[in-house]
C-alpha cells in the first residue's frame, strides 16, 4: 500500500512540476532535460540493462534521430518531428546490421565495436555535405506552425517528454514482465545457460537491440526539436553514448526506474554548475561530478536503487549476477 | 614516388610504435585483471602534462621529463588500484564504467581546472629537430618516441612471459585463488600491473608531448585509438597490441596518403570491425 502511495506522490509531482517552477526558466528547462536524459537512459536500459550487453555506442541512434529530424526540416521542408519516425525506422535497420556482427561478440569486445561503430559514423557524419559537415545543421529559426514545436517555455517540451517516458518505461515494464524480459535477464546471467535451455540468444539481444536503438533516435529527435541544432560532436560524440550508460548505472542498470533515478542526480548536477559557474569554475564543478561518480562506483557498484532491492520481492532476482559480478 | 611511398610507410611505423606504446598499459589491465580503464587516455594527458610543466617551470628535456612521467603517473595507477578499481573489479562490468569513466571526468577536469582549455605544445627543437637517411626525412621527437615505443613494448611483452614475476602476474590473472593458494599476493601483483601500466602511459604520454598538442580533452581522442588498438591485437597481449598499433599506424599513413586525410579514421575503424567479424578475440587474443 505505502508503495503505491509513494508512486502515486511522485506521479503528481511529476505532472506539476513545471506549475511549481512557473516563472523560473532555469529550472522549467531543468525538468525537461532530466526526463530527456532518462528517455535516452531508460532506452539504452533495454539492451544495455536488462540484456547485459553493455553498448557504449548508442549515439549511433542518438545522431540518427536528430540528423533525421533535422534533414527532413533542412531538405524537405517539413517540420523536424516529422523527422522521427524516419529515424526510428532508420535505427531499426541501422541496429540490424550492426548488432547482426556486434553482438556476437562477448562483455569488453562488443563495448568497444560499438565505439568503434559511432567514431566511425561520426567521422563520415563530419565529411557529409548532405548532413551539413562539421558544422552541422540547424533546425526552423523562426516557427511556422505548431508542428515546428517552437515554443518559449520549456514547459511544452516538458509534457511531451514525459509523455514518451511514460509509454516508454511502460513498454519496459510490459516487457519485464513477460517471455522476453525471462529471456533477457537469463541471456544476462549466463549466455551459454540460456541457449542451452532453448532461449536463441541472438535473436532475442538483436530484437532489444533494435527497441533500443528505435527509442534512443527517438530521444535524439527530441532533442533536435528542443535544441534547434545538431553537429557531428552533439549527436555522434562517445560522451552521449558514455552518458546514458553512466546515468543508467548510477540508478540502477536492468532496474526499471534505475535510468530515472540516474538522470535526476547527474542532469541537475551539469545543468545548474553549467549555468551558476561559469568558465574554469564549470571545470571544477565537473571534478565534483567525476568524484561523485566515483564514490557511487566503489561504494554502490550495482546503482542507487540497489538500496531499496530488498523492498521490491516481486521482481525476480535478476540482480543477483549484479551482486556476484560477471565472468568475463 | 617510391621514396614518398617509403616515407609514408616509415611514418606510419613510428606512428605505430606510439600508439603500441600508450595502449600497452591498457591491455596489461585488461589482460591481468578484466577491467577496461575508461581514464586510460587521461592518463596520458597527465603524462603529457607533466613534460609540459617540466619544460615550462624547469626548461627540462624529455631525458628529465620521461621518468618523472613514469613515476607520476604509476603512482596515480597504484593510488587509482588501492582506492577504487580494487572494489569495482569484483562487481560488474558496468560498475567498471561508471568508475573508470568517473575518474575519467575527475582528472580531465581538474587539469582543466589547474591547467586551463588551451592547447600547449613544446618546441620542437627539444628533440633535436630532424634529419634525412636514405632521401627520407624524420624528426627526431617521432623517432623517439617510436623506438621508445617498440622498446618499451618488448620489455613489457619479455617481464610478462620471461620472468618470474611476470608468471605471477599471468598466474594471477588465470585464477586469482589458486594463485593466492600458491604463495603469490594476488593484490600485490595486481598493484604491480597498475604501476608498470602507469608507467608505460606516463612514458607515452611525456614522449607524445613532444610532437602533439597538449589539452585537458586530448586524452578522449587517445583512449578511443588505444581501445581500438587493444581490442584490435585481442585483449591482454601486449604484443598483439604492438603489431596492432604498426598496423594502424601504417593503415592510417598509407590512406591518408593514397584515399585522402579525412577517409584515414574510416578505414581504420573498418578494418577494427572487420577484424573482430572474422576473429572477435582480436589479432592475437585468447579464444
Amino acid at each position: 500500500m505505502r508503495r503505491y502511495l509513494v508512486t502515486g506522490a511522485l506521479v503528481v509531482l511529476a505532472l506539476v512540476y513545471p506549475l511549481l517552477v512557473a516563472g523560473f526558466p532555469v529550472y522549467e528547462r531543468l525538468g525537461a532535460l532530466v526526463l530527456l536524459g532518462a528517455i535516452g537512459a531508460s532506452a539504452w536500459n533495454i539492451v544495455g540493462g536488462y540484456a547485459g550487453q553493455v553498448s557504449v555506442g548508442h549515439s549511433v541512434f542518438f545522431g540518427f534521430g536528430a540528423y533525421s529530424a533535422v534533414v527532413v526540416y533542412t531538405h524537405l521542408g517539413w517540420p523536424p518531428i516529422a523527422g522521427a519516425p524516419l529515424g526510428m525506422l532508420l535505427s531499426v535497420a541501422l541496429a540490424a546490421i550492426i548488432g547482426v556482427p556486434t553482438l556476437r561478440l562477448s562483455g569488453h569486445y562488443f563495448s568497444m565495436a560499438t565505439i568503434a561503430v559511432a567514431e566511425l559514423v561520426r567521422v563520415l557524419s563530419s565529411t557529409s555535405e548532405f548532413l551539413g559537415g562539421a558544422q552541422g545543421l540547424g533546425g526552423p529559426a523562426m516557427p511556422r506552425t505548431v508542428f515546428d514545436l517552437s515554443f518559449l517555455s520549456a514547459t511544452p517540451f516538458y509534457y511531451i517528454f514525459l509523455a514518451v517516458l511514460a509509454f516508454l518505461l511502460g513498454l519496459t515494464w510490459w516487457i519485464e514482465r513477460g517471455r522476453m524480459g525471462f529471456y533477457l535477464r537469463a541471456i544476462k546471467d549466463s549466455e551459454r545457460a540460456a541457449r542451452s535451455l532453448g532461449v536463441s540468444s541472438g535473436r532475442y539481444k538483436l530484437y532489444a537491440y533494435m527497441l533500443s536503438g528505435a527509442f534512443t533516435s527517438l530521444a535524439g529527435s527530441l532533442y533536435l526539436c528542443m535544441f534547434g541544432f545538431v553537429d557531428p560532436e552533439s549527436g555522434f560524440g562517445i560522451l552521449i553514448s558514455v552518458k546514458m550508460v553512466v546515468m543508467a548505472a548510477l540508478g540502477g542498470a536492468g532496474v526499471l526506474f534505475g535510468p530515472l533515478v540516474g538522470a535526476l542526480i547527474l542532469v541537475p548536477l551539469e545543468e545548474l554548475s553549467n549555468s551558476y559557474l561559469g568558465g574554469r569554475g564549470a571545470g571544477l564543478t565537473f571534478v565534483v561530478y567525476g568524484a561523485i561518480i566515483v564514490i557511487i562506483a566503489r561504494f554502490l557498484p550495482s546503482g542507487l536503487l540497489s538500496l531499496f532491492e530488498r523492498r521490491s520481492p516481486a521482481r525476480p532476482p535478476a540482480k543477483m549476477n549484479v551482486a556476484s559480478g560477471h565472468a568475463d | 614516388m617510391s621514396i614518398t611511398l617509403a616515407q609514408v610507410i616509415v611514418s606510419g611505423l613510428l606512428l605505430g610504435a606510439v600508439y603500441a606504446l600508450f595502449s600497452s598499459g591498457l591491455t596489461l589491465i585488461w589482460g591481468m585483471m578484466n577491467v577496461v580503464n575508461f581514464a586510460h587516455g587521461d592518463f596520458v594527458m597527465l603524462g603529457m602534462y607533466s613534460a609540459v610543466v617540466i619544460w615550462t617551470a624547469l626548461g627540462g628535456g624529455p631525458f628529465a621529463a620521461v621518468p618523472v612521467a613514469a613515476i607520476m603517473i604509476a603512482t596515480l595507477g597504484i593510488l587509482s588500484y588501492f582506492l577504487l578499481v580494487r572494489h569495482i573489479m569484483r562487481g560488474p562490468m558496468l560498475a567498471q564504467i561508471l568508475g573508470t569513466f568517473g575518474l575519467a571526468l575527475f582528472l580531465r577536469y581538474s587539469a582543466f581546472w589547474y591547467f586551463g582549455a588551451d592547447f600547449k605544445t613544446l618546441p620542437d627543437t627539444l628533440v633535436g629537430g630532424s634529419f634525412v637517411l636514405a632521401g627520407i626525412r624524420f624528426e627526431g621527437s617521432r623517432v623517439l618516441a617510436g623506438a621508445v615505443g617498440l622498446g618499451i613494448t618488448l620489455l613489457l611483452h619479455v617481464i610478462l612471459t620471461r620472468t618470474a614475476v611476470g608468471s605471477r602476474m599471468l598466474a594471477v590473472s588465470e585464477d586469482a585463488t589458486a594463485a593466492q593458494l600458491m604463495g603469490i599476493r594476488p593484490q600485490r601483483m595486481q598493484a604491480l600491473a597498475w604501476a608498470m601500466a602507469g608507467a608505460a602511459t606516463g612514458i607515452a604520454g611525456a614522449l607524445i608531448a613532444n610532437f602533439f598538442y597538449t589539452s585537458p580533452t586530448v586524452g578522449e581522442t587517445l583512449a578511443i585509438l588505444a581501445f581500438v588498438t587493444v581490442s584490435f591485437g585481442g585483449f591482454g597481449s601486449v604484443l598483439g597490441a604492438l603489431v596492432a598499433g604498426l598496423i594502424i599506424g601504417v593503415v592510417e599513413s598509407l590512406s591518408a596518403y593514397l584515399v585522402g586525410p579525412v577517409y584515414k579514421d574510416v578505414i581504420v575503424y573498418v578494418l577494427f570491425v572487420l577484424v573482430l567479424w572474422f576473429r572477435p578475440q582480436g589479432l592475437m587474443g585468447k579464444a
